[in-house]
């Protein structure tokens, strides 16, 4: 029998205070980096289409984006940039998995967590060697 | 429908579009990132030719124009979350989610205009 007169359990987000003591879950830092990598390149959209105008408008403009990767601020930058597809990416057909009702038990959630970082991670690697290794 | 009960004016549906929308459009670029990938691939080499190519085919044209909205879609449905999630000035998050709408599809136009000029 329930005692009508117990507390009713509170249930709240967590606040920005409450962070130090919070330790996420390896699905709850694919997910929120999921989040950031987004919101990164919907930032950077302007650069993005910017640096496509560049690639395709003519054969000087192409190298003249050629000459832009040199630059280690732009190097930087796309690096982050590319961090954030591949993230967002691998991440998201994680989430499109789990909407198929697969790997949703705890186990397969934080083992297809480790996988999304086993692949966005080494895949950016491999760029930054494309990116840094043409200097 | 007896007397009295009304159906609320916002729903489920609302938020189910959103959801499948944001669901359509991750494949649908899924699947762009494949075919540049792959026609780059099938070019050979890297330059401006190779890379100019590939976008030149009218169809080729078309199907990017489809990504790009499939792109501001997702971006759309995406930053409207997280503008709900954070902001809760109904005043300041209309104004974002009205800047965000319009920034997108300045975005869209932008980068179908630059499709257009190769």
């Amino acid at each position: 029998m329930i005692d009508p007169n117990s507390p009713r359990p509170v249930i709240r987000n967590i606040g920005i205070g409450d962070l130090r003591h919070y330790r996420l879950p390896v699905p709850g830092v694919v997910s929120i980096l999921h989040r950031i990598s987004g919101l990164l390149m919907f930032l950077f959209l302007p650069l993005l289409i910017w640096l496509f105008d560049l690639s395709l408008s003519s054969a000087d403009s192409y190298y003249r984006l050629v000459a832009f990767t040199h630059g280690w601020l732009a190097r930087l930058l796309l690096l982050v940039l590319a961090w954030s597809l591949l993230h967002h990416l691998c991440a998201g057909v994680r989430f499109l998995l789990l909407d198929l009702h697969l790997g949703t038990d705890r186990a397969a959630a934080r083992r297809s967590s480790w996988i999304v970082f086993a692949a966005s991670v080494p895949l950016t690697l491999l760029f930054a060697l494309f990116l840094f290794g043409g200097a | 429908m007896p007397a009295g009960v009304r159906r609320a004016p916002v729903g489920a549906h609302y938020g189910l579009r959103a959801w499948l929308i944001q669901r359509i459009s991750a494949l649908v670029l899924l699947a762009f990132l494949l075919l540049v990938a792959v026609s780059l691939l099938l070019a050979g080499h890297a330059d401006y030719d190779a890379w100019a190519g590939v976008f030149a085919p009218l169809p080729m044209k078309l199907v990017t124009a489809l990504a790009f909205l499939a792109l501001v879609y997702h971006a759309w449905i995406g930053v409207r979350d997280v503008l709900m999630d954070y902001i809760k000035p109904t005043g300041l998050r209309l104004a974002l989610h009205s800047a965000t709408v319009l920034w997108l599809l300045y975005c869209l136009v932008w980068s179908v205009h630059i499709l257009w000029s190769v």
